[in-house]
């Protein structure tokens, strides 16, 4: 193969990392890694040990993709690729059997399934099998926090609602009417459409801002000249 | 800002009649509503008039919020949320909680309708989505039911309709023990057909003596409020009549292949929200199909649907379900039977 | 792309691909083999602490020690107390005087969403399923987690009949889960309203746990009662 021509090494910024927290963020942005998002966010915990887990296969994973990539050929590299992410989900399927029992329980097959998320060998394919070791760990790292970050908004609500707690403290009185749904399946259609639509209203409003600001200038312009 | 033209109206032939406007529809179908809705306070006292006082203003409130949240001219003035509401109260118990009932409310108008980009452009009928929602979200609470003329009904409330926001509603069991005629047990005829093996008699399902639903124990009330909107032109009467034959087809074929596991044609037909829901559900006319043989035939599947999943699903009443299911199937029916344009002929493949 | 690519992309051989491939893979084995042991003692000693739980719930209040079985072709043999469980190992309880109280099974089936697991109580004696905790469930909370907390579904554990019929071959009436409220026998459970598919997991788990190993316990039941004697002289 023949090696590409030594290119200059952008910095590693910080806005590669706040890309997957909100310009880019994997679920509300990207849509990318729902099964698992809709599946174990009946409880903030399980949001976030899911969230956990993910960080740990999509940075490790993409480590380890972005440091091999002159040395992965092209034709094998899907493989390749899922070859090192079930490596590292096999290591996550350990370590929280290790550290809680019950956790392992909760999330049931849903770690095994971070195998098949696409999020992580999209972020492989995508970003780390192009850009420098220290890119890639920061890139996915960003990723990860904002997959968490959407888990978590979803696992709260869903659990507030759902039954009136929130980590497992009851946050509401005794007496207080759980709504089923929102534990069900449907529930995490539901929310997730209810924070979709609250984001991308926010993002309109704004880009509508910029743009009556940008309208209005451009006429003391004209006025002006 | 961009120029106001001037509005010209384009309307098709013939030109002297005018065809009713949204509002207008809606206003009338809003009357024919409020009989039924003025023998459901009769019957359950205030409880039920708060209810649908909460629904409908949490249905109106939703479609003002959407309109604004959506910089569009708000809509609340085609009545047709005010519907939505008014729909919604007759579907619960008349003792539902009233935070409850506001929550049913709001997820019509924003799941059923505003979703969707408002009215005429929705799927399924906007109350029958948000009860769909309280059934799911307050399995306990959508299913308990108060006695009809209960003694102290227009003086006090029923206990389960004030509970605070968010909190479980307070038992009725009591309540209903102290304030019952006699030896009610709070189940309605559906629910003593399927755990009790007890038939309700027909007349007093007629009449509308029974538990249920505020808005579905009179069957004849809902049938004379139905002719004041054919008669206005305003209701389909086919839709109405299409579910009843499904109803009464799938009914009476299991009647008479057991008649004393499966209960008779006419009690399937005037037991539970069936009538109501074919008069004023079914006959949505943004949600219900428009071809006459998609009319036909979608009515037979939620009359099909409704016998089937009242006699064989674990749920008493499964009229919401199944026309739920018949707005889902509405579009690809309706692709399926659009009618031959005259003259044109059909392609070869 | 500015640079211009051939026309035809030179297929790198087969071995050095494979070889490439080997590689990665045996990166991967390391890590795994790497974090595999290191967490394994981790691992057992959790799910010991979670079946020491389990059977100090289940097992009677005077069981002070406890032996553990391995059912093999109608054979029991003694094994180690932390032998993994296949489902097919009794643990026995005994008292002071190495007299057994009681016995503890699992059982599993598919639920609603995953397999569920429970550890039981059976008494050989009166030959009643007791009482149970579960091991493992991903349940709908709300619903199919009931079956832990659902108090006229544990009614039905007071004493669910498990005898196990004349010639010590099969349960004498089968296991089984009735619809909510229409619970006849003592050997049927009354499902729980609104967590049917849970409830009949359970009747199916216990009917096969019970055919499987009861007559194997009616047969042994000499065995099983002396065997603590036998060890501590």
């Amino acid at each position: 193969m023949s090696t590409p021509a030594p290119k200059q090494e952008t910095p590693v910024t910080l806005e590669i990392f706040t890309a997957g927290l909100w310009k880019e963020n994997p679920i509300f942005v990207m849509m990318l890694g729902l099964c698992p998002t809709l599946a174990v966010t009946n409880s903030l915990a399980n949001a976030l040990a899911m969230g956990a887990a993910t960080i740990f296969v999509l940075v490790g994973s993409n480590a380890l993709v972005s440091g091999l990539r002159h040395f992965i050929p092209k034709q094998i590299r899907i493989t390749t690729y899922i070859i090192i992410i079930a490596t590292f989900v096999t290591l996550v399927d350990y370590l929280i059997q290790a550290i809680s029992l019950e956790m392992y329980n909760a999330l049931g097959a849903f770690i095994q399934l971070i195998v098949v998320n696409c999020l992580i060998l999209g972020r492989a394919e995508a970003y780390a099998s192009k850009n420098s070791f220290n890119k890639s760990v920061v890139s996915a790292a960003g990723m990860g926090v904002g997959f968490t970050f959407a888990l978590a908004c979803l696992g709260s609500v869903r659990e507030l609602l759902g039954s009136g707690k929130l980590l497992g403290f009851q946050v509401f009185s005794d007496n207080f009417e759980p709504w089923v749904v929102m534990i069900l399946p449907p529930g995490g259609f539901i929310v997730l459409g209810s924070w979709l639509i609250l984001f991308k209203w926010i993002e309109q409003r704004q880009t509508k801002k910029i743009i009556s600001s940008d309208a209005a200038t451009h006429c003391t312009v004209k006025h002006n000249s | 800002m961009a120029e106001k033209s001037p509005k010209i109206d384009i309307r098709t032939s013939p030109y002297i009649r005018r065809a009713p406007t949204v509002p207008e529809i809606m206003r009338h179908v809003v009357y024919a509503l409020l009989p039924i809705c003025a023998y459901s306070v009769y019957q359950f006292g205030i409880s039920a008039l708060t209810s649908m006082i909460v629904t409908t203003a949490a249905a109106v409130g939703a479609e003002h919020f959407f309109c604004r949240m959506a910089e569009k001219r708000s809509t609340i003035g085609d009545f047709s949320a005010v519907i939505t509401g008014l729909l919604l109260a007759l579907t619960l118990p008349p003792g539902f909680p009233l935070w409850m009932g506001a929550v049913g409310g709001f997820i019509s108008i924003a799941l059923g309708k505003a979703l969707f980009g408002g009215l005429g452009f929705n799927v399924f009928n906007p109350a029958l989505v948000g009860r769909a929602f309280v059934q799911a979200a307050f399995p306990v609470a959508i299913t308990t039911w108060t006695p009809a003329f209960a003694l102290n009904r227009f003086s006090e409330f029923i206990p389960s309709t004030l509970a605070f926001p968010f909190m479980t509603a307070d038992p009725t069991a009591e309540w209903t023990l102290n304030t019952a005629i006699d030896g009610f047990t709070g189940a309605t005829p559906l629910a003593l057909m399927k755990f009790q093996g007890v038939m309700t008699d027909a007349k007093d399902l007629f009449l509308g003596t029974v538990a249920g639903s505020a808005g579905e124990p009179s069957s004849l009330l809902i049938l004379l409020c139905g002719a004041y909107l054919v008669y206005k032109k305003m209701l389909d009467w086919r839709i109405t009549a299409a579910v009843i034959f499904g109803t009464f087809i799938t009914a009476g074929f299991f009647h008479l292949m057991n008649p004393s596991q499966y209960p008779s044609a006419s009690f399937m037909i005037f037991s539970g929200g069936l009538m109501f829901a074919a008069v004023f559900m079914t006959t949505d006319m943004v949600s219900s199909p428009v071809t006459p043989l998609g009319i036909f035939i979608i009515g037979f599947l939620v009359g099909f649907m409704t016998v089937i999943i009242r006699l064989f699903g674990a749920l008493t009443e499964a009229v919401m379900y199944a026309i739920l299911f018949g707005n889902a199937a509405t579009p690809i029916i309706e692709s399926f039977t659009q009618p031959r344009i005259f003259g044109a002929r059909r392609d070869k493949d | 792309m500015s640079n211009p690519d051939p026309q035809i992309p030179q297929l790198p051989s087969s071995l050095s691909l494979i070889q490439k491939l080997g590689a990665v893979a045996l990166i991967s084995g390391l890590l795994v083999a790497m974090v595999y042991e290191y967490t394994k003692p981790m691992i057992a000693d959790n799910q010991r602490v979670a079946l020491e739980a389990a059977l100090y719930n289940v097992l009677p209040a005077s069981a002070s020690s406890r032996l553990t079985f391995r059912l093999e072709d109608d054979q029991l043999t003694l094994v180690p107390d932390d032998t993994p469980n296949e489902g097919d190992l009794i643990y026995a309880g005994y008292d002071n005087e190495h007299k057994l109280v009681g016995i503890a099974l699992t059982a599993a089936a598919q639920g609603y969403q995953d397999t569920v697991k429970i550890l039981y109580a059976y008494d050989p004696y009166s030959s009643c399923i007791k009482d149970f905790v579960v091991l493992k469930s991903t349940e709908t909370p709300g619903f199919g987690d009931k079956i832990a907390t659902d108090e006229s579904f544990l009614k039905n554990f007071e004493c669910l009949d498990a005898k196990v019929n004349e010639d010590q071959s099969a349960l004498a009436h089968a296991i089984k889960t009735v619809r909510h409220g229409t619970k006849k026998n003592p050997w049927e459970i009354d499902a729980i309203a609104g967590a049917t598919i849970t409830s009949n997991a359970v009747g199916r788990m216990l009917d096969k746990s019970g055919q499987f190993f009861h007559p194997a316990i009616a047969q042994n039941l000499n065995l099983l009662e002396n065997a603590q004697r036998s060890t501590q002289p």
